[in-house]
């Protein structure tokens, strides 16, 4: 049965009327109409509906909606400041590290996760991270290097 | 619906040659101005031209049908100044929208940045068989050079009028005509403005050589990249309609099988939801998609199932039930077989195995549909937006002209959106419930109810005489289709055939169609004909290839990969493969690490020659390059669809293993710029080689000779 339940998203709030085992994928998209998070598998394989719960990096199709009412959530339409770019978004549009980018926002999302919380990563560290990610177009080369431009400049945002 | 369905089936490869209807050209001709306002058009029908490179000397394909003649491009200069291209292809990734663009702005001679695309729709767009075939390049760059070029000769000719001066003597550049003599210069935006302005394109103008690109030619970064990084481009799965409805269809527990009862009451009985009988068509629609699934579930039903074949013994199926043919489309025969066997101090004889494998675009199936005014309107992720416009008419009894299909940027389709089933089903409950409707297929939908790439068998028998020269080459190709089935390679007696199998399971188009296949067969016997010969794999190819453009990638490749190489590691191996398809050359040089004991594989190095003529936008093309070179990997390595009466075994990206980040080598990709030549396509070719490469690195590094794709699903077992 639907249930009012108040989640936080991108800095607001929002009372939402969902059943609460609701996973948390379909209600930012089809309620709340934040479309930048996708559908890939429903799974929790592909790493497409990726949000950032509290700050960590979480596959938004396996999040029942009771879980998210406890803690802020962000996606890829919060990242951007005043008009200005996450230090990762800006760094996958300058090494055009997307070709379709359905599978985009995801990783963008895992990498600001990894990197918010400690930018000073190793490739390998990188590359086992984003494995969880399915990326069909073959764009990994290039997202790897933004990843690491991004940590980059996120360190010298830091300074 | 039964009916539709079972015409919708995809046949390997019929699609890209599919006879053309006649164009919207007039009508839509008619509409434009009322749509985009006042200003300069050109409107384009391409010639013979394209079909020329099809069949250039050289060109591996003995494909007879006709290709589209008639492809109509047009351009728009509005009073603003903004450029507005019109193209029936769609974007999935490929990147086509900017280096379209990129060729509109070159020629036309204006900034990139004012130039915009309107692509795939059926009111909007000319005609377009399809975003397929590697055809949007070789069609579409020389098309909008000619449109471009015509509709400038139409802004200098307006200012010639203007100035009364002679238009020889005036120039384009910068958005501007200028008179040297009198250094007046008026804007395309002023030259524009106030009028209606059409011109139909004369035949074969002469178009700027590639040697003389200004924006064309150049790495610029992909148009509308903010939209995609900031997750504001609205795919179709992404649309959302007033009071639109979530829609799910009921689908066979297996292949074949057919409704025998089915109890709806449950689902009708639910408020909002909207229940549709059809045939074998079951569906509904409901507010959200959690209610539409619940609905869905309340339905009971029982099927008739049916025998189907299993991925056990596909192999064997398709040897022996290929269909008794003689045409000779599907057989190439050249000098004498017997005599070329009989020549031969070495014989080989050898069969491959190719299984199916299945696209898995991230964004599955989806198509938003509404009925308002007696018309119907279709967003959806196709590669064939007029395609599914006629069969959305046709399957509602609509006129054609009645039905648009808008085709946002797609998330992608490697040759797997052909068809119009998530078009039909969204519409169908639309026209039902009397509200739009949303259907998005699921993960397991996408993996079981899509089409596949076909399984195929290919047989080879081949002699060689004791210099290492061929002598012979016979080719069998059983299902998997006719892309790339003829040899490159100087033979001077030769059989190819190609033989049709009944479909088992839904097949269709991907990315490279059966060339990846062919040269899979092709490129791995002629490594164990190196062998066999003991020859270098190099020495042995360019002993017997005369085809220039063909050498000039495996000699590209190779210096870059620096072979022959010397092992320095237990487990490693280098191979290597080459090829030509759709007016494009490639070469593969792979180096991979095995460890005996675990029976593990990596691919640690790619080094990949490509050349397509004129390269249009050097970024883009390297994109397509690596992404085929990955995509590629698993189709190589582990990629297998598994089936067992009527069901898919693995429907999930958990149990279909495609390439992850871990997966990836080095890659080098080395592009060929042939300014000289016309641009081909891109999208596909660089795929084929990387399977025998790897394949013939392994047998480098182990001795284990792999003929059957894929190389290793479970790791190399112990030899």
């Amino acid at each position: 049965m639907a249930k009012s339940m108040e989640i936080e998203v991108n800095g607001k709030r929002y009372v939402v009327s969902y059943p609460p085992d609701t996973p948390l994928l379909f209600v930012l998209r089809d309620e709340l109409g934040l479309t930048g998070t996708k559908y890939g598998c429903g799974e929790g394989q592909c790493g497409a509906c990726t949000v950032l719960l509290a700050g960590a990096p979480r596959r938004s199709c396996q999040i029942p909606l009771s879980a998210a009412a406890a803690k802020p959530v962000t996606t890829i339409e919060g990242l951007e400041k005043d008009g200005k770019l996450h230090p990762v978004q800006q760094a996958f549009l300058d090494a055009g590290a997307f070709q379709c980018a359905y599978c985009t926002a995801g990783m963008v999302m895992s990498s600001v996760g990894l990197l918010e919380t400690n930018a000073n990563r190793r490739p390998e560290e990188i590359v086992g991270f984003l494995q969880g990610h399915v990326c069909r177009c073959g764009t990994h080369p290039s997202v790897i290097e933004a990843v690491e431009q991004a940590a980059k400049m996120i360190e010298e945002r830091r300074r | 619906m039964n009916t539709t369905r079972e015409r919708l089936v995809a046949e390997p490869e019929r699609y890209e040659f599919r006879a053309l209807p006649i164009h919207q050209f007039e009508l839509a001709r008619r509409e434009f101005f009322k749509i985009l306002g006042a200003g300069i058009a050109v409107f384009a029908v391409a010639k013979d031209a394209l079909a020329a490179q099809e069949t250039a000397p050289g060109s591996p394909s003995f494909h007879s049908e006709e290709l589209p003649k008639e492809i109509a491009s047009w351009l728009h200069v509005g009073e603003d100044g903004t450029v507005t291209g019109f193209t029936g292809k769609a974007e999935m990734g490929q990147n086509i929208r900017t280096s379209i663009s990129q060729t509109i702005a070159d020629e036309l001679r204006v900034p990139f940045a004012s130039v915009r695309l309107v692509m795939a729709d059926t009111t909007l767009t000319p005609f377009d068989a399809g975003t397929f075939g590697s055809r949007t390049t070789p069609t579409m760059t020389p098309q909008f050079r000619r449109v471009a070029e015509a509709a400038r000769n139409l802004l200098i000719g307006v200012a010639a009028k203007e100035w009364n001066v002679a238009p020889e003597g005036l120039v384009a550049a910068d958005a501007k005509v200028t008179d040297p003599v009198s250094k007046r210069s008026l804007t395309y935006a002023e030259l524009a403005r106030g009028k209606t302005l059409a011109q139909n394109l004369p035949a074969e103008d002469p178009i700027t050589p590639a040697t003389e690109w200004k924006i064309a030619g150049k790495p610029l970064a992909k148009v509308d990249g903010r939209a995609f990084v900031t997750g504001s481009h609205k795919y179709t799965s992404d649309i959302r309609l007033e009071g639109m409805l979530y829609g799910k269809v009921l689908r066979p527990p297996s292949f074949g099988a057919t409704l025998a009862s089915c109890d709806d009451s449950a689902a009708k009985a639910m408020s909002s939801v909207v229940v549709v009988r059809d045939g074998d068509f079951v569906g509904v629609a409901a507010p959200s998609a959690q209610e539409a699934q619940k609905a869905l579930d309340a339905i009971r039903t029982q099927w008739k199932e049916v025998p189907q074949v299993s991925s056990e013994e596909i192999f064997s199926y398709l040897k022996n039930s290929a269909e008794p043919s003689s045409s000779e489309r599907f057989r190439r025969e050249k000098g004498s077989l017997a005599e070329g066997l009989a020549a031969a101090t070495h014989r080989l004889d050898a069969t491959y195995n190719v299984a199916y494998i299945a696209h898995a675009p991230l964004e599955p199936r989806a198509a938003v549909a509404q009925f308002a005014d007696g018309k119907l309107t279709v967003w959806t992720g196709t590669q064939r937006p007029f395609a599914n416009r006629d069969e959305l008419a046709s399957v509602f009894h609509m006129s054609e002209s009645n039905v648009r299909v808008i085709v946002p940027d797609t998330g992608a389709a490697y040759g797997g959106k052909h068809t119009s089933d998530a078009a039909i089903e969204a519409a169908r409950l639309a026209r039902a419930a009397g509200k739009p409707v949303k259907v998005v297929w699921t993960r397991e939908e996408e993996f079981t109810w899509a089409y596949f790439r076909p399984a195929g068998v290919i047989e080879v028998k081949s002699g060689i005489a004791a210099d290492g020269k061929l002598t012979a080459w016979e080719f069998h190709n059983y299902h998997s289709g006719m892309s790339g089935i003829e040899t490159p390679y100087d033979v001077a007696n030769q059989l190819t055939q190609y033989h049709q199998v009944p479909l088992v399971l839904r097949s269709g188009s991907y990315r490279g169609l059966a060339a990846t296949a062919n040269h899979f067969a092709r490129e791995t016997h002629m490594d164990a004909l190196a062998h066999a010969a003991k020859m270098d794999p190099l020495d042995f190819r360019l002993k017997n290839l005369s085809n220039l453009r063909v050498r000039v990638v495996l000699e590209a490749a190779t210096k870059s990969f620096g072979w022959p190489r010397q092992k320095t590691q237990e487990g490693q191996g280098f191979g290597l493969a080459c090829g030509a398809e759709k007016g494009s050359y490639v070469a593969a040089c792979a180096e991979v690490a095995v460890d005996r004991a675990s029976g593990g594989v990596r691919v640690v190095r790619v080094v990949e020659a490509f050349e397509c003529g004129a390269i249009v936008n050097p970024d883009g093309l390297r994109n397509q390059v690596t992404g085929a070179i990955i995509q590629g990997l698993g189709g190589a390595l582990f990629e297998a669809v598994e089936f067992e009466n009527g069901r898919i075994k693995n429907p999930h990206f958990a149990t279909y293993r495609v390439p992850r980040f871990r997966d990836v080598p080095v890659i080098e990709a080395v592009l060929l710029d042939r300014k000289d030549l016309p641009s081909a396509g891109a999208g596909e070719t660089p795929i084929m080689a990387i399977a025998p490469a790897v394949g013939n690195a392994l047998f480098d590094s182990t001795g284990i000779r792999l003929n059957d794709l894929p190389l290793v699903p479970n790791g190399l077992r112990k030899a």
